[in-house]
């Protein structure tokens, strides 16, 4: 950490298999990463690039069987949370740790009115009387910008439009005051409009309440808004991470190259042909034996085929997995 | 853009097509869902149409009632020569060969128990009279067009990625030699590195085949990329048609510019000075649109008139179409204050 600032929450070497009837699959391989208070980390990968269920395992969400949790430390508030017993994990999910999840009308519960599901954690986690929670609820959902919240309480979730229900999730994410947020996707199912106003009360709530966020993503063009620093995942593994200007104007890996040039810019002049990253993305069989870029990769050597790259480090908080050096245009030695 | 040259091949005027709520142990009709309410656009042969709006707008329906996949309420579609708005389903058909489409989820427009090559052979059998042989040697043909690899004619769509399952579904649209394909948010489904890969083929496509393109997208960058000209849709109808160019680099509806400016910028430096218009509140019910223009809930120029008069959709530069009471030549000056209220209404968001 350059500046020396502990770690909120500090990831090393996670490792999830699956068993499928195909085989192992390792859906996520060795991710480290960590996140300092008040920083807002944004993680992007095509679909299948292990970034949600690297959320998902370092909070013991997923199912196991078929997942396990193979390796790794996941340390948070001065414990290993692939440790601790299952009600210790309890408390701090939707507590410390707070998440929002991509599809609003699916995360809340149809059939209590909203304002219950505000109150359930505060009432949980915090232990407030009926009253201090409804009073706390009000506040959160002003907090996120509801209108007439105090009535608002009492609609059920169908009630609220697709934006307003995002909103609600966050007010139950943000209910005890979490000290980091692990948002999924939060903005994929709404319109760019109302993504806008998600993205602006977001930055908001993160300065007003210092909290650590990552926001999980595919949108590129969300990351660059929102900041601060960028992991890229591509099959499984971290291949790319960096500030969010050094990855945006200098990128080091040829999958962050490739997926910068293929979408289209709006304020930039028209190319008359969009380029393109040929292939398909990997499926995750096994422990990687070799790049898993390398199939679509325009720079691959011999190495490439035999050897799955580490890290490397570039200085200045950017690291690539890649065995070619982009700034010399040639492989990377040892 | 509009050169005489060009003619339109698709005409739709006053579009319309609402979906009757019902309601109560009767079933009465107790009202109904204005989806598109009065749409009237061109499509010039060769060009690609982009439509573009929010979740709802009503885009989709308007791309398959264009091609009568609904019985309309009102409004006239002309393709070609013909007119299609009334005619019945029955004769539409021997009319579908030369109009086709292209679905957005490559998983559901396919039927996972049929092989790829019956599922792109599948419009020869029905309306062409070819041998079992020629069929296959198109579907061949077929494959070859869209990069599909033809030893996989006999797969099942589920051994396909989402990528190459848009393939089959745009090798089957081209079956029968189509002028006209509405394309429906084609590439939402799919991954950022495989859109690219459809957009490509589509426009190559477009090129080889000489093919009038509809295409409906909410994103807008991928629409600036292919379209020729875009429309805008809020709320059942157009606010705005355009040339590429002109839209993107001068919005004239207030809805356009809160669109473009709420688009996520890939570029860090940029999307943090860039000033964004956050519109307030949600999209409005299309049962129950309210009175006068449809964005007057949300507008930041709203003015009094906005409110009780709808303005009309009308030629207001060459080649720029917009229905928005800002540009009536009649109120000049209303436009200038109302762009300072817009200003005013941008700055108290900010300090909210």
């Amino acid at each position: 950490m350059p500046d020396g600032a502990l770690p909120v929450l500090d990831v090393r070497d996670l490792k999830t298999v699956f068993q499928t009837r195909g085989g192992e699959v390792h859906a996520v391989n060795d991710v480290s990463f960590s996140l300092k208070p008040g920083e807002l980390l944004g993680v992007v990968g095509e679909s299948g690039s292990g970034k949600s269920v690297t959320m998902m395992s370092l909070l013991g969400l997923l199912p196991s069987p078929p997942a396990e949790v193979r390796n790794g430390t996941v340390m948070f508030d001065g414990k290993n949370l692939l440790d601790v017993s299952q009600e210790t994990l309890r408390s701090v999910r939707g507590g410390k740790i707070g998440f929002v999840f991509q599809d609003p009308m699916t995360s809340l519960n149809p059939v209590y009115q909203v304002g219950f599901q505000i109150m359930e954690p505060l009432r949980k986690h915090m232990g407030m009387t009926k009253a201090e929670a409804a009073k706390r609820a009000q506040e959160l959902l002003e907090l996120v910008g509801i209108p007439d919240a105090k009535q608002r309480l009492l609609d059920y979730p169908h009630q609220f439009s697709g934006g307003m229900r995002q909103r609600v999730m966050i007010a139950i994410a943000l209910a005890c005051d979490p000290q980091v947020l692990i948002a999924d996707e939060p903005t994929t199912a709404l319109d760019v409009t109302i993504q806008a106003q998600i993205l602006e009360l977001m930055k908001d709530l993160r300065d007003k309440l210092g909290m650590a966020v990552i926001w999980i993503t595919h949108d590129l063009g969300v990351i660059a808004g929102i900041a601060d620093r960028v992991m890229v995942m591509y099959g499984g593994q971290v291949v790319e991470h960096a500030p969010v200007h050094e990855l945006f104007k200098n990128p080091q890996h040829p999958y962050t190259r490739a997926l910068l040039k293929t979408i289209p810019k709006i304020h930039e002049a028209r190319a008359t042909r969009l380029t393109i990253i040929e292939g398909q993305p990997p499926m995750i069989a096994g422990a990687p034996t070799s790049c898993a870029f390398r199939e679509r990769c325009d720079v691959a050597f011999d190495r490439c085929a035999v050897e799955n790259p580490p890290r490397y480090d570039l200085g200045d908080g950017h690291d690539a997995a890649c065995f070619y050096d982009a700034r010399t245009g040639g492989p990377r030695d040892a | 853009m509009l050169d005489d040259t060009k003619k339109p091949l698709v005409s739709v005027r006053d579009l319309k097509m609402h979906f009757p709520i019902h309601a109560g142990l009767l079933r009465r009709r107790v009202g109904e869902v204005k989806a598109v309410d009065g749409v009237s656009f061109d499509v010039m042969e060769g060009e690609t149409l982009g439509l573009v709006g929010e979740s709802g707008c009503g885009k989709s329906t308007c791309g398959r009632a264009v091609l009568r996949l609904y019985d309309i309420t009102a409004g006239s579609i002309k393709i070609g020569d013909r007119e299609i708005g009334s005619t019945p389903q029955t004769q539409l058909r021997d009319m579908r060969p030369t109009m086709q489409m292209v679905f957005q989820d490559p998983q559901a427009s396919l039927n996972p128990r049929m092989t790829v090559e019956d599922i792109i052979k599948e419009p020869f059998d029905e309306h062409t009279k070819l041998s079992d042989a020629e069929k296959r040697a198109k579907v061949g043909e077929l494959m070859d067009a869209v990069g599909l690899n033809r030893k996989f004619a006999k797969r099942y769509p589920q051994a396909f990625s989402g990528g190459q399952r848009q393939r089959i579904g745009i090798a089957r649209a081209l079956a029968l030699n189509p002028k006209f394909i509405v394309c429906d948010e084609p590439i939402a489904a799919l991954d950022v590195s495989i859109q690219a890969q459809v957009v490509n083929l589509l426009e190559d496509l477009q090129e080889q085949f000489g093919l009038t393109y509809l295409f409906i997208s909410h994103d807008l960058s991928m629409v600036r990329h292919i379209a020729t000209r875009v429309a805008v849709m809020y709320l059942g109808k157009i606010v705005e048609l355009a040339p590429r160019e002109g839209l993107y680099a001068e919005p004239l509806h207030p809805y356009t510019k809160a669109l473009l400016s709420a688009v996520p910028e890939p570029d860090p430096s940029l999307a943090r000075a860039t000033e964004r218009i956050i519109l307030q509140g949600d999209v409005p019910s299309p049962s129950n649109p309210p009175e006068g223009c449809n964005f007057c809930t949300r507008c930041p120029s709203v003015m009094d008139i906005c409110k009780r008069v709808e303005p009309e959709y009308r030629e207001v530069q060459p080649g720029r179409f917009t229905a928005c009471h800002l540009y009536n030549d009649t109120n000049d000056t209303v436009g200038q204050t109302a762009g300072h209220e817009a200003n005013k209404s941008v700055n108290k968001e900010k300090t909210q």
